[in-house]
């Protein structure tokens, strides 16, 4: 830890916390410009900066900013909100498996949504669906798992429960939807960054405007909290309000990310662990989760689009893909 | 005095622990309560730490109502060592004792000449300025126990409350703890702290609460109030009190249970 020093005011670092973060910068801005510069039409480095100041070639403002800027950037925002909504949650759970994705909020999303697309809903309503189920479902699994409080593995013991009831009714859903909608929700339930427009990176930047500096608010509580609740009140976190808190700002972000994009499953898990890791920070690091959750997402959409490319995979399979991989090595780990 | 409880009902949910409670804390003493399993000896330090709002009745921290303080200026009076703590993963022993400060703290504050003092000191005190770049999960159970208790000093509070602070110790770290409470009070610190162990009780309070059943029976200096009628009351164990050699206090010996062998045969 170092600690910067003006007058009587005092700010404490970590250098490695510092480092890290820059590096996630570093590597988002990188995979970022693979991302606008590549594909089946190379718009050189130069251009895409000058597209971006408007002053490219048509062709290349037309593919820079209308066809893979709103991709790139929706993504960025939307691994971002995932990661936070993971750091939040598995801090407060004590738990890697506290995270959005297991514990049924996605699901609730998932479901949201596709209740949203089976009625034919614009992608507007798609959205408002999503972060509606995502809210309901967090009501539904708190309340369920409350008795005298809410325990961390009672919580993600429902979840998971919740979250597989919401699958199969994802599903039965599937089955009576004219095959139009049905292979629309279908898309839509694997998570996938094709075809986001500015209209779907608006509204998480706006969230994320908004919540952010909630999240940086209540993270130093939350830390403490980790010690357990009886150690944060000893030395005067008022416990119940940082957790309320914390817990709306975990869902709204979860509910908004899982509007633009659907359920992209794992980065929400995968996120804070990695960023707890490559900091060695001895809880929950809200910054480099966010940052990590960004580049995890962009990179995992740059490789569905290119691995297989002429094929172009949801960005779904791929996070679950290299999520699964994650989890089960974490496992390994940790049971020597 | 400093910290009273007045009119306490305590209870978990449905099950009422203690009900009409009155408790004071002398000041500058070190207190202990004291009583058989379930008495409600925990509940009432939690109480009076405010982890546990009580039903009825009020808590009064030097004479204000402990709920109208703000939560962290009730933090620089009053530290609490709670009877089981999360270590963070991979914490520094550092680190963990650095975060006794957070109620010295504020968002452009976060790190003051003082609190650096603080931790060290605290370090000092309890024995483990040694292990500071330590992580907490390596340390043996008697080392994280004063790492806790160096982080509750930290806070640099004069009233100090302690949530059996000896369980899952042996006996020679549980002395350890001990030893270094007595030390705190020495310095001025008014200590309180819930035992199981009756003689660790006689020999280090200068205040004895007994509780039984959610109400106190008994309550002064040990050598005044430790009988044998009153082991046998609280604790329904039949025994003889004799002077620890060592302290002079009150040492409590249990009676021998007559060996009630079955002598009938076949």
């Amino acid at each position: 830890m170092t600690v910067l020093r003006l007058a009587s005011w005092s700010l404490r670092l970590s250098p490695r916390g510092l480092a890290v973060c820059l590096l996630l910068v570093a590597a988002g801005v990188a995979v970022s410009l693979v991302a606008l510069s590549t594909g089946e039409f190379t718009v050189p480095v130069p251009d895409i900066v000058g597209s971006l100041f408007g002053r490219g070639t048509p062709a290349a403002e037309l593919i820079v900013w209308k066809l893979r800027a709103p991709r790139v950037v929706t993504g960025l925002l939307v691994g971002a909100a995932f990661g936070l909504s993971g750091a939040i949650f598995q801090s407060i759970t004590r738990n890697p498996l506290g995270s959005p994705d297991f514990i049924g909020f996605t699901a609730g999303a998932a479901t949201g949504g596709i209740v949203a697309v089976v009625l034919g809903g614009s992608s507007w309503q798609i959205a408002g669906g999503s972060l509606l189920g995502c809210v309901a479902c967090a009501l539904l699994v708190y309340a369920l798992s409350f008795r005298n409080g809410v325990q961390a593995h009672r919580l993600i013991l429902v979840g998971i429960g919740v979250s597989a009831l919401l699958t199969s009714a994802d599903w039965y859903l599937l089955t009576r939807a004219n095959i139009n909608d049905a292979a629309t929700a279908g898309a839509w339930l694997t998570g996938s960054l094709g075809g986001r427009g500015w209209e779907h990176a608006l509204p998480v930047a706006c969230a994320l405007a908004l919540l952010l500096p909630v999240c940086a608010l209540v993270s130093r509580p939350l830390r403490m909290m980790e010690m357990g609740d009886d150690s944060a009140k000893a030395v005067g976190i008022r416990v119940e309000p940082v957790r309320a808190a914390a817990v709306t700002v975990g869902v709204l972000l979860c509910g908004v990310a899982t509007a633009a994009t659907g359920p992209v499953v794992f980065v929400a898990m995968a996120a804070p662990q990695l960023a707890r890791r490559l900091t060695r920070s001895p809880g929950v690091t809200m910054l480099a989760s966010a940052l990590m959750g960004a580049v995890l997402l962009v990179t995992a959409d740059l490789a569905a689009q290119r691995l297989l490319a002429p094929v172009q995979l949801p960005v779904g399979i791929m996070t679950a893909a290299i999520g699964g991989t994650y989890l089960v090595y974490m496992l390994r780990k940790e049971r020597r | 005095m400093r910290l009273q409880g007045t009119g306490l009902t305590l209870s978990y949910d449905d099950r009422v622990v203690a009900s009409g409670l009155d408790v004071a804390i002398p000041d500058g003493s070190f207190t202990v309560i004291i009583g058989p399993n379930a008495c409600g000896k925990s509940t009432t330090l939690r109480a009076l730490a405010r982890m546990l709002k009580p039903r009825a009745g009020t808590v009064h921290l030097d004479g204000s109502l402990i709920t109208s303080l703000p939560s962290k200026e009730v933090a620089r009076r009053l530290g609490l060592l709670p009877q089981s703590s999360i270590v963070p993963d991979g914490i520094t022993v550092a680190d963990l004792v650095g975060r006794g400060r957070y109620p010295h703290q504020r968002l452009m504050r976060q790190w003051s000449k003082q609190d650096e003092t603080a931790v060290g000191s605290a370090m000092e005190a309890t024995g483990v300025a040694d292990l500071a770049d330590r992580c907490v999960d390596e340390l043996s159970g008697g080392q994280r126990q004063r790492v806790w208790l160096a982080m509750a000093l930290a806070q640099e509070t004069s009233i100090l409350l302690l949530d059996e602070p000896t369980t899952f110790l042996d006996i020679a770290h549980q002395i350890e703890v001990l030893d270094l409470c007595a030390d705190l009070h020495e310095q001025g610190r008014t200590l309180v702290a819930v035992l199981h162990d009756l003689n660790q009780a006689c020999r280090y309070a200068t205040h004895l609460i007994v509780m039984r059943e959610g109400r106190i029976v008994a309550e002064g200096d040990p050598a005044e109030i430790v009988t044998a009628e009153l082991v046998r009351d609280v604790y329904d164990l039949r025994c003889e009190i004799i002077t620890d050699p060592q302290s002079g206090t009150p040492l409590i010996v249990p009676e021998v249970r007559r060996r009630a062998r079955a002598t009938a045969s076949g």
